[in-house]
């Protein structure tokens, strides 16, 4: 089908589909059994100029913004979401530079990033914190020129293979989330380190642990945007990388439809394909359905935020509950229709199913995206009565 | 060094169908992949020696899809050599048209190949190529050990292992897929393969004569037909897993195989 | 939201949206009461120069495609399903006769349903012929250089007020579906009557008739295409034209009843808050955002691929019907609920929005239809592929 891509996009797109297939597709069964981190894959995509398609032209990357980061996604998901995220995971803990870093934080990072020679973090979230983000506890206190951080980030993407990391802490703990300040922190900085690396039912490529501050001290030019913006930071991230989030979940589950179509058409039961029967039919074309009107509306998204739109807080939501619902209907029936085999590793269609669950929680629940949406469409509502 | 790199445009096996007596392929075909390792060694000598590497193909407009997959992994420059006359040209033909267009690219060192292409799976047109140039030939190379000015050494491989084989440059090889794994192109190598120049040679441009090829080649095809099918296997029947296995001793007596 | 439209279709967008907020409103109630067909907003559609917005400039129309018929039935539809939908099948029916009629045959009909002079209706169903249309038993036999028309066509909407009628007969009761050929009869053609009009649950404002054909005879100029091509007709106004319309107005029954849910919900006061302050209730909210945003995204993207020429849009259209009125059942189920008793009652408009939705799932070929459609073409894409 036509999407309206322009050239350098449909070729972004063939080009992650093509290291899907020959690159991933190998490996995804051994990478989601160890839970090793794919260091490899990460060079291809750079090789290949994706890896930082998202990050402007002028600091290395391709500048195909928002949009080039969604067809990467989507097309690797397809494949593997658990290998698609070190690319996903390190969009997320890039678009906090992008976004608030000064020229000389931008010269600094974003040129290795675009080349894969280091990978980003980002880490918001605390055992106390997690859909509610000003729930965070995590202090930075000044000390003259100097910040010294303290606390403890939960379930960070990338944490353990990350060079660069954007953490949110407290600067006052007084005045609260107010106070809330996003810091550049580098790996190696004495009194930062790792908490236990988390064991996973899905998405196992990708690494997930806890960051740890015990008097960090950090110089003030490690400060991302101003002191008092660390939530803005974060939101502003969040409505980048919710889409992201939205494509991960479609790759994977037209990666479950593949399977399902194909396998319909071989298995045979009553003598005829499965694939003939109107129940199966029914439920590959809900899937087929539902897929596609996701994809329409995130793509709708990410050419309205590639053109600068503001206040996209709304469809970025609904772009992210869409999918990641639709996700996991999708690969819960692609299961079915394999039957017994869906459910034995030797298909790929179990791990698709452990891995589109994540999608649901993770970048705000999807009960979280439910109350958000709401209350923009009583704003707007509200609104306009005025 | 300047290195040529000998690229062909295959079609897609499952676009291939047998009709009328003749190979009948649709779709808009693919490059042989083993070319895509003669591709990748090239370019892999050029980084390590410096220099240049240039693609060629023989063939029509069709064939720039593989003069621009080379062009997107690396390749400096492309080379297609074509006219009506050529069409039909057998392995000989086409040996000897492109050994006149390395003899008009001029200096060159070394002139790779893929084993063999997919389609006719011959496996011949980069010995004759060496034959009409005089050049030393080493074919299905797997690793080359050493290269610089002058002197290759490589291990050909055998069905038993390899040999080492040391030859003055310049020269002709094959590679086979262990030599290496050829990459992927990179999104700004393909943009720009798109709009790269071809540069596209007549006959007379390499100085040949229409009577050298196409119609007027030495061999030409009969006709094609399509293997026969399998046929069906036997299956044996039995109660219990013994009489099975006693089923299938018998079996493989009667057919003098024990 | 910024749904990248060009500015006329931002202009007819909104002047839709002004009829339908002005004009509509104001007698839905009472044309879903007594049945009453919306003449006066067809020909205020007219005035504002909407009712041909789809037909080509020389013919009488703005030549602005299926997308603007999409906008200004979504528009209407957000007021009234049924005003919306007598409006939207004229552009349906209209469609076979631009894309198949000849140059005398569009110059005949097109201008005079530009300017609303006459409006247009489509039939292929009868009694036993719904989902498989293949059935069609209603015949046109040859006689001389005339057609006999003879049969009975079932649950046709616009039936009786319109004045150009395109009908699928048989022309070959032996070779069946494979003679089916499209003919358009003029109202007032002897022998071509009405059946009684159809009592319905919803979408009262437009009319659902029976069209009788006792020997009618009409000219062999009056057919459309080409004899045996009268399936291809049909099926591309239905990927064309109808699922497009169809789609709209089911998108906007979604979205008038998410209005009146949100509106409600924010002056509703029970436990001393408003219920838009309840969880459960935001949850059920943004549910149906979220289905009637994806909905429109793709029912838009749908229109623009018809709009640019695309061919193959068959799967696109099915799926494109059934996520617009499976969304306007829930969101009209939804709104009812959250109005509760209140949503029951015929006061408010939403229990009138829930009985509009429900046709939606049915017509046009039901959801279960469309989902065979969607995976037939689905699995016929997977088997090229793979060949």
């Amino acid at each position: 089908m036509d999407y309206f891509l322009t050239e350098t996009q449909q070729e972004i797109r063939d080009l992650a589909y093509r290291i899907a297939e020959e690159k991933i597709k190998p490996v995804r069964a051994e990478y989601d059994e160890k839970g090793t981190f794919p260091w490899d894959i990460a060079r291809v995509l750079s090789d290949s100029d994706l890896f930082g398609s998202y990050i402007p032209e002028e600091y290395g990357g391709l500048g195909e913004g928002l949009f080039s980061g969604i067809l990467v996604t989507e097309q690797l998901a397809r494949i593997c979401s658990g290998i698609a995220l070190v690319f996903e995971g390190t969009l997320l803990g890039t678009y906090p530079l992008i976004l608030f870093g000064n020229e000389e934080q931008k010269e600094k990072y974003l040129p290795r990033i675009a080349n894969a020679e280091i990978i980003s973090a980002f880490g918001m979230t605390e055992s106390g914190a997690g859909s509610d983000a000003t729930g965070i506890k995590s202090t930075a206190t000044k000390d003259g020129d100097h910040y010294i951080l303290n606390g403890t980030k939960q379930w960070i993407t990338n944490a353990v293979e990350a060079e660069v990391y954007t953490v949110v802490c407290l600067t006052d703990k007084e005045r609260g989330i107010r106070s809330a300040t996003a810091f550049i922190v580098e790996r190696g900085t004495p009194g930062f380190g790792f908490g236990k690396k988390e064991n996973k039912m899905g998405i196992r490529a990708s690494s997930t642990a806890e960051l740890v501050f015990e008097d960090c001290r950090v110089h003030k030019s490690a400060i991302l945007g101003k002191v008092g913006q660390g939530l803005r930071v974060a939101m502003d991230t969040f409505d980048m990388t919710r889409p992201v989030v939205a494509a991960q979940a479609i790759g994977l589950a037209q990666g479950a439809l593949d399977e399902a179509v194909t396998y319909s058409q071989q298995r045979v039961q009553f003598g005829s394909k499965i694939a003939s029967f109107q129940s199966i039919q029914t439920m590959l074309a809900d899937m087929a359905m539902k897929i596609e009107s996701s994809r329409l509306l995130l793509y709708h998204l990410c050419r309205l935020a590639d053109r600068g739109d503001k206040d996209l807080t709304k469809l970025s939501a609904i772009a992210k509950l869409i999918s990641s619902d639709m996700a996991m209907q999708v690969t819960v029936d692609a299961v079915q229709i394999f039957g017994g085999y869906g459910y034995m590793r030797d298909y790929p269609i179990e791990k698709m199913l452990r891995d589109a669950k994540i999608t649901q929680i993770y970048e705000g629940t999807n009960q979280i995206q439910r109350l958000i949406i709401a209350n923009e469409l009583i704003r707007e509502y509200n609104r306009s009565k005025r | 060094m300047k290195i040529v790199v000998c690229v062909k445009r295959v079609p897609e096996i499952d676009q291939i169908k047998v009709a009328n007596d003749r190979i009948e392929a649709s779709g808009a075909g693919m490059t042989n992949p083993f070319d895509m390792y003669a591709i990748e060694e090239a370019i892999r000598i050029k980084e390590k020696t410096s220099g240049e590497v240039i693609a060629l193909t023989v063939g029509s407009e069709d064939s720039d899809l593989a003069l621009r997959e080379a062009l997107s992994i690396g390749v400096d420059s492309a080379v297609r050599v074509w006219q009506d006359d050529i069409k039909e040209s057998d392995i000989l033909a086409t040996a000897g048209i492109l050994s006149a267009a390395i003899e008009k690219i001029g200096d060159v060192d070394l002139a790779i190949f893929g084993k063999q292409a997919v389609d006719d799976d011959a496996s011949s047109v980069s010995g004759a190529v060496g034959g009409f140039l005089g050049f030393p030939q080493v074919l299905f190379v797997k690793k080359i050990r050493e290269i610089d000015e002058g002197k290759l050494v490589a291990e050909r491989a055998t069905e038993d292992g390899f040999d080492i084989v040391e030859t003055s440059l310049p020269a002709v090889i094959s590679v086979v897929k262990e030599i290496n794994e050829p990459r992927l192109p990179s999104l700004k190598g393909k943009m720009k393969a798109k709009k790269a120049p071809i540069e596209v040679l007549g006959l007379a441009d390499i100085g040949l004569e229409t009577t050298a090829v196409g119609a007027a080649s030495p061999s030409r095809q009969i006709k094609a037909e399509e293997p026969p099918p399998r046929p069906a296997g036997e299956i044996l029947q039995g109660s219990s897993p013994e009489e099975l296995a006693d089923a299938l001793i018998a079996k493989l007596k009667e057919e003098k195989l024990i | 939201m910024d749904y990248l439209l060009t500015e006329s279709q931002e202009q007819m967008r909104s002047t839709a949206h002004r009829i339908a907020e002005d004009n509509v409103k104001a007698v839905r109630a009472e044309y879903d009461e007594k049945g009453t067909f919306p003449w006066d907003i067809i020909r205020k559609l007219a005035e504002e120069e909407l009712y041909g917005s789809f037909i080509p400039r020389e013919y009488g129309g703005s030549g602005e495609g299926i997308f603007s018929v999409a906008l200004i039935t979504e528009q209407l539809a957000r007021a009234c399903g049924g005003v919306a939908l007598a409006y939207s099948v004229n552009a349906f029916a209209t469609t076979p006769i631009i894309l198949f009629g000849n140059e005398e045959q569009k110059r005949k009909y097109l201008p005079d349903i530009a300017s609303a002079n006459k409006i247009a209706a489509f039939s292929i169903t009868e009694k036993d012929a719904g989902s498989d249309a293949s059935a069609v038993k209603a015949t046109a036999i040859k006689d001389g250089d005339h057609y006999v028309l003879n049969g009975r066509k079932q649950w046709i909407i616009n039936a009786g007020e319109a004045d150009v009628y395109v009908v699928i007969f048989i022309v070959d009761p032996q070779r069946g579906a494979r003679s089916a050929t499209a003919f358009i009869v003029d109202k007032d053609t002897p022998g071509f009557t009405f059946g009684p009009k159809d009592n319905k649950m919803g979408i009262r404002a437009s009319t659902t008739r029976d069209l009788i054909f006792e020997n009618c005879r009409i000219h062999e100029n009056q057919m459309l295409g080409k004899v045996g091509q009268g399936f291809r007709v049909a099926m591309r106004s239905f990927d064309f034209a109808s699922r497009p319309g169809m789609s709209a107005q089911a998108l906007g029954i979604a979205q008038g009843a998410l209005d009146e849910a949100v509106a409600y919900s924010q002056q509703r006061v029970q436990f001393d808050k408003k219920i838009s302050s309840f969880q459960a209730i935001q949850v059920m909210l943004a549910d149906n955002a979220g289905r009637v945003e994806a909905a429109r995204l793709l029912l838009y993207h749908l229109c623009r691929l018809i709009d640019k020429g695309e061919q193959k849009v068959t799967k696109l259209a099915s799926m494109s019907k059934v996520l617009c009125s499976d969304a306007a059942m829930s969101a009209t189920t939804d709104a009812v609920q959250i109005f509760g008793g209140y949503g029951y009652m015929k006061e408010f408009p939403v229990e009138k929005m829930m009985r509009d939705a429900k046709i939606t799932q049915i017509y046009d070929g039901t959801n279960q239809i469309q989902r065979f459609v969607i995976a037939t073409e689905l699995t016929k894409e997977y088997a090229r592929k793979s060949s």
